[in-house]
């Protein structure tokens, strides 16, 4: 089976003015399914850069991304949407949850955009909240969260669609080191069970919960790291 | 796209969010909307009023008048060069079907006397069924009759004015003697009350005499050439067009007019004279409902400049939004659809404003509040419409948005 995510000779160039700027250039990197991978690099190494292109949030300015074997390199803005909504479930540094929206509206987000009917919604909105530990907490909005519940709820709300693909934007950057644990510990459960998860962090004790590490610099993978099998190795 | 209802709950919530917002800037379509239904109901009201009065001269009546209404040279007006006679007035009365009563009537303002005053006003020389035609019974007493018409008796019916002002209030004028002209006339019947006619004149302020007593007493007659205007009733409101055109045919073919010939004679329908009236009531009411329409458009600008400022606040609520997978459209229609239901909301509770305003007001200045339903459906309509036009600007705006920057945005 071909790797989840396939990048050949991306490059992100952004101009301003007569001068050319290459945020990444020439990323050439492979993501097996159910892998856990961190991407590190000092601010301006192109990891947030990266990550944008990786959520299909940004498109490239050349080479090639197949995502699940399929060209999103190239795609309009819908389509993109579309991708977005169906692959991938995305873990913010700010939570990015709706404010006076409830734990449960909250995670139900991306399934009105995959147009799921009302009653299977709460259902599964239920069921994901339930899966990271916060089925009491359903009706609660944001403000009556603690920073580590409302990370969950985000991730709650990244699995709902049950999307091949997570990416977590320094999930842990906004907490105490205590609830990071138990975040980082949630995404590994996560992995576990089949998830694929890509994370971005300068934390390097965080970066260790991974099982592949890359570092970049400059806009190019500068290390790759095997720091634990992969789940295909360890099967 | 995502389905009308989730859009439309979606919309009702980011309202209710706001709730007093929202209402501030729904006042302005609210104001607009009350505004054109006030008006319009006030209009139609004033309308039907004009419409009422020029009925009650009679309906289904069409105006004969000798002479051309236009010619060249400055031909003199309608009724100035008699061209009709009483044959022609015989003809028209018999031999046409669709026409049911015939009546030429002159009139003249002469001071009458009784015994105790002296009253000036509008004598009336016309022919019993010039009351047939005004459908216009007397209260006490009775009409003067076709003898009397014969033989130019000297009897007279009167309106309620003019007795009150002859005789002092709580006298019979029935039997009662007035001068005219020297002339002794005998009141035989008094008219019931009419009220003011479309110009504002007292229609009971007048007596009535034989036409033939009239040609004698106040003005030469002409012999075989009916004087003054002549009122037709036709039998049904849809027959006044075929009268008018048998009317015409009739008098062409008894004057040996040939196809070149222009009519000496002119004829003019109440249809005409309500339209005309009305018209004037018409273009007030579009000149007043203009204004109210342009506060609606200003209302329609308070839409969209809070939807300017909602998506500014709601960037980063977009970002996330287009981050979990919606697409453009559903961020444009999310925003289209609050704006939507923001005006029809305005618009609903406008037309309940405006016609509460009309329900304390119109009584205070004795106005009539006619609320026609189509208006009230075009103005909710034009409300949506002006909620879609002004909404559409800042929905494109925000479903244009960059993910990534909507999502950076504080």
């Amino acid at each position: 089976m071909p790797a989840l995510i396939q990048l050949s000779n991306l490059a992100k160039v952004y101009q301003s003015g007569d001068s050319e700027f290459a945020a990444l250039h020439d990323v050439n990197l492979d993501i097996e399914r159910g892998d856990f991978v961190a991407i590190t690099g000092s601010s301006g190494s192109g990891k947030s850069t990266l990550m944008n292109i990786l959520g299909c949030l940004d498109s490239p300015t050349r080479g090639s991304y197949l995502l699940s074997d399929r060209d999103v390199a190239k795609q309009s803005r819908i389509e993109l949407a579309k991708v977005r909504n169906e692959f991938i479930g995305f873990v913010f540094q700010n939570f990015n949850l709706l404010s006076r929206t409830t734990a449960a509206e909250n995670v139900e987000l991306p399934l009105i955009y995959a147009r799921v009917p009302p009653a299977e919604r709460h259902r599964r909105a239920k069921e994901a909240l339930e899966r990271v530990g916060l089925g009491h907490r359903a009706g609660h909005t944001p403000s009556q969260l603690s920073g580590g519940q409302q990370q969950r709820v985000a991730i709650a709300r990244a699995l709902v669609t049950r999307p091949p693909l997570i990416l977590a934007d320094e999930p842990t950057g906004n907490l105490d080191s205590a609830t990071s644990v138990e975040i980082m510990k949630l995404l590994t459960e996560l992995q576990q069970s089949g998830m694929t998860i890509v994370f971005v962090t300068h934390e390097p004790d965080i970066a260790a919960y991974a099982a592949r590490k890359l570092l970049l610099k400059d806009g190019a993978v500068i290390s790759d790291l095997r720091q634990k099998p992969s789940l295909k190795e360890a099967s | 796209m995502i389905s009308i209802g989730e859009t439309l709950r979606l919309a009702s919530r980011a309202l209710r969010r706001n709730k007093l917002r929202s209402f501030l800037t729904t006042l302005g379509i609210i104001i607009g909307v009350g505004a054109v239904i006030f008006i319009q109901s006030i209009g139609e009201g004033a309308k039907s009023r004009v419409r009422a009065q020029i009925e009650s001269a009679g309906t289904n009546i069409v105006m004969l008048f000798s002479g051309a209404s236009q010619g060249p040279g400055g031909r003199g007006g309608a009724g100035s060069q008699p061209t009709i006679t009483w044959e022609d007035l015989r003809a028209i009365q018999t031999e046409l079907p669709s026409v049911l009563a015939v009546a030429p009537q002159i009139n003249s303002n002469q001071p009458v006397i009784s015994e105790t005053n002296t009253w000036n006003t509008q004598i009336t020389g016309t022919t019993p069924d010039y009351f047939v035609i005004r459908n216009w019974p007397v209260s006490s007493g009775a009409l003067f009759t076709a003898s009397d018409q014969a033989s130019a008796a000297k009897t007279a019916v009167i309106g309620q004015t003019a007795a009150e002002n002859l005789f002092g209030p709580g006298v019979d004028p029935l039997g009662q003697i007035v001068r005219i002209r020297d002339a002794p006339f005998t009141i035989v019947g008094v008219l019931e009350r009419k009220g003011q006619n479309a110009m504002g004149m007292d229609q009971d302020d007048g007596l009535y005499i034989p036409l033939s007593t009239f040609q004698t007493r106040m003005q030469r007659g002409l012999g075989k050439f009916v004087p003054g205007r002549i009122s037709i009733s036709a039998v049904s409101p849809e027959a006044i067009g075929r009268v008018r055109q048998e009317v015409g045919q009739l008098l062409r073919e008894r004057h040996r007019l040939g196809p070149d010939d222009e009519d000496d004679f002119s004829t003019s329908s109440m249809a005409e004279m309500t339209s005309m009236l009305t018209s004037t009531q018409e273009t007030m009411t579009l000149l007043l409902s203009a204004i109210a329409l342009v506060s609606l458009i200003v209302g329609g600008i308070g839409v969209m400049n809070i939807m300017l400022v909602s998506v500014t606040e709601r960037t980063r609520e977009i970002g996330i939004r287009m981050a979990v997978g919606a697409q453009p459209t559903d961020i444009m229609m999310q925003f289209l659809v609050e704006a939507l239901v923001l005006s029809a909301i305005g618009g609903a509770l406008g037309v309940i404003f405006g016609v509460g305003l009309g329900k304390v007001i119109a009584p205070k200045f004795g106005w009539i509040m006619e609320t026609k339903t189509q208006i009230v459906f075009i103005s909710l309509a034009v409300s949506a419409g002006v909620g879609i036009v002004f909404g559409l600007y800042p929905a494109r705006k925000a479903s244009q948005l960059d993910p990534i920057d909507a999502l950076r945005y504080e």
